[in-house]
């Protein structure tokens, strides 16, 4: 297997990640790209504490994760990569490239933003990161959970609230 | 023991209402227990829910569902500058009725490991 999954979630690892996703998926590896945990023993060890023994976790900033994404990509398990924001995850990809497609998984409700879907919520500025990215080529999407159905950019954007 | 919330339960969805209904409803004790949802909430909003509990109540422990959940990680962000402030996580109902009726938090989280039991279906006559 490889590093499937590209997810865009404020919540980085919880547990939608590690067992929503985690146990389904049988996931064997999570790549958290986060400048700030990059270089916080503390903030690693704290997400560190959350994934069960058998799976691997590598914290890495954009342009560490940028560098190693071939092996990742050559890994046999299957992972999935986070990001925290969608700035992050256009970096990556813009650094990377070869990201095909990235999953919004989760962006909670703060002032300024307006509610898409239950577990999104987008300002202005967020919405047309997303349509940049899209516009790259890279296929996005929101889906929460595995149950879920994939949700694309468009459907998402023009759907207003939260039901 | 009932004389106001002394401990935080948070978690998924209706975790923690859930819990501390079956606590009130088995013990009579249900209002030890202030009661967090991460539903709906960012990292820092969960957290700050925490930290706005622990303050407004002085409660010392909180009971969280999944060391991987959300609540989790912002409890442990609160534990780190909160003195004294204890996490228990894998939390469930055996361990949480047991601190609300006993108080002995180290007694409670070895009943609820002993709680956890597997009972096979019983094998055909």
């Amino acid at each position: 297997m490889t590093l499937e999954l590209f997810r865009i979630d404020d919540r980085l690892i919880h547990g939608q990640v590690v067992v929503g996703w985690g146990q389904p998926c049988e996931l064997g590896f999570l790549v958290l790209v986060d400048d700030e945990v990059a270089t916080s023993e503390w903030e690693q060890e704290l997400y560190r504490m959350g994934v069960p023994p058998e799976m691997g976790i590598y914290f890495d900033s954009v342009e560490s994760a940028a560098r190693r994404l071939a092996d990742y990509r050559a890994d046999r398990r299957t992972g999935m990569l986070l990001t925290g924001d969608i700035g992050t995850m256009q970096r990556l990809v813009a650094t990377a490239g070869g990201i095909r497609s990235v999953t919004i998984g989760g962006i909670h409700h703060k002032p300024g933003r307006t509610a898409h879907e239950r577990y999104v919520y987008l300002t202005d500025e967020e919405e047309a990161q997303l349509r940049a990215l899209a516009a790259t080529g890279v296929t996005v999407s929101a889906q929460d959970v595995p149950q879920a159905a994939a949700m694309p950019l468009e459907e998402l954007l023009a759907q207003d609230g939260a039901s | 023991m009932s004389d106001g919330p002394k401990a935080i339960v948070a978690g998924h969805g209706t975790f923690a209402e859930g819990i501390r209904s079956a606590v009130e409803q088995i013990s009579g004790r249900g209002d030890c227990f202030i009661t967090i949802s991460n539903s709906g909430l960012a990292p820092g909003d969960i957290e700050a829910k925490l930290r706005e509990a622990v303050a407004s109540t002085g409660a010392r422990i909180i009971f969280t569902d999944l060391p991987a959940g959300s609540c989790t990680l912002a409890a442990r962000r609160v534990q780190r500058d909160t003195p004294g402030l204890i996490v228990v996580t894998g939390a469930a109902l055996p361990t949480i009725l047991s601190y609300a009726c006993g108080g002995d938090l180290a007694k409670a989280a070895e009943q609820g490991r002993d709680a956890l039991t597997v009972i096979e279906a019983p094998r055909d006559p």
